[in-house]
């Protein structure tokens, strides 16, 4: 199935849930992805592994973005029935405590990949089972990878900067 | 030094005794010989420098020659800590833990730029340490990034040149009879 096709489909289903598809052009030129409605986010990720004609069955990847205004979440879906690939694109508005459904009901991979997020730029995702850290400390502070991250003096007595 | 003139059948039975199976030294000298000579490193790999220090225990660069080849999973059976790779805060606190647990006399070689000073992570990484001296006391330090195998070599040359200037005998003295620092503390 074709992206468009994938997209015509998902607008069909859900309308307002799905935003726009963005294809490459002259002045984008990075991948080509749906953009979902963040409250829509599980319901559309749930239809595209379920559906017959889609059946995305692998999850490749989940990143995290943080835009400064906004925070997005990036899924890379592959689908090893069919043999095609989507991307599909969250934005979460809400800079304070940015929250989204957990995949991990869908995608057991999920679980760590969300962790990940989680730690280094402190999105919530609820419905995770086991939501902690996964390579910082326990006990760090802030998330490092958010544009105003700064470091923490000393960490367990030890200096952290130079 | 005159040397002593003992009677003639004390000597000639002296002789019978121990003939010329004799040889003198120091204290020192033959403690400092037998721990510059066998020093066991622990494997303690964190990074690409880990690649170059097994190049080091390879037939070509063959670190057995100078006693140093046999590298020890636990750090009970080690004397010398090579820190080869960059050590994140997470890490460091694990480093020190398993400094303590060497027996003494302990060696630490920091290998690498970031093991020295955090490498290409000094400005924005938040999570390395800056330098593995911060948590462990450092003997010798080789630069590179990562150091040829031969310039851990010229490390660990350099670091039995500084157990050669080792005294057991200076330690044990300072021991027993502490000397009275200027702060009034007795140190060990």
């Amino acid at each position: 199935m074709t992206l468009e096709d994938i997209f015509k489909k998902l607008k069909e289903k859900f309308q307002d849930g799905v935003l726009e598809l963005k294809i490459p052009d002259e002045k984008y030129k990075g991948d080509a992805f749906i953009m979902i409605d963040a409250k829509k986010n599980h319901a559309v990720l749930k239809y595209l592994k379920e559906e017959a004609s889609l059946l995305f069955d692998n999850l490749l990847c989940i990143s995290g973005v943080d835009y400064k205004d906004y925070f997005s979440v990036v899924y890379h879906l592959h689908s090893y029935t069919h043999l095609h690939k989507v991307v599909i694109k969250v934005h979460l508005q809400e800079r304070e405590n940015p929250k989204l459904d957990s995949a991990f009901d869908l995608w057991k991979g999920a679980n760590w990949l969300e962790r990940e997020i989680f730690d280094i730029l402190g999105i919530h995702f609820s419905n995770h089972p086991d939501l902690r850290r996964i390579l910082l400390p326990d006990d760090w502070e802030g998330y490092p990878l958010r544009k105003d991250y700064k470091t923490q003096e000393t960490w367990h007595g030890i200096k952290v900067g130079m | 030094m005159g040397t002593i003139q003992l009677p003639e059948e004390t000597q000639k039975k002296l002789d019978e005794i121990v003939g010329e199976n004799i040889l003198l030294t120091t204290v020192d000298k033959i403690s400092n010989w037998a721990r510059y000579s066998a020093i066991w490193p622990f494997t303690f790999g964190l990074a690409c420098c880990a690649i170059e220090m097994m190049t080091v225990g390879s037939p070509r660069y063959d670190l057995d020659r100078f006693g140093a080849g046999v590298f020890r999973a636990s750090p009970r059976q080690a004397d010398l800590m090579i820190v080869a790779g960059t050590v994140t805060l997470k890490m460091g606190e694990r480093l020190a833990r398993l400094y303590h647990q060497m027996p003494e006399p302990r060696y630490v070689i920091s290998m690498g730029s970031c093991a020295t000073h955090g490498g290409p992570y000094w400005q924005h990484g938040y999570h390395v340490l800056k330098g593995v001296d911060r948590v462990v006391p450092v003997d010798v330090y080789v630069p590179g990034c990562p150091p040829r195998p031969e310039a851990l070599i010229e490390g660990i040359l350099l670091l039995q040149k500084k157990i050669r200037k080792d005294s057991i005998t200076r330690a044990s003295l300072k021991r027993w009879f502490p000397a009275k620092s200027q702060t009034g503390q007795v140190s060990a």
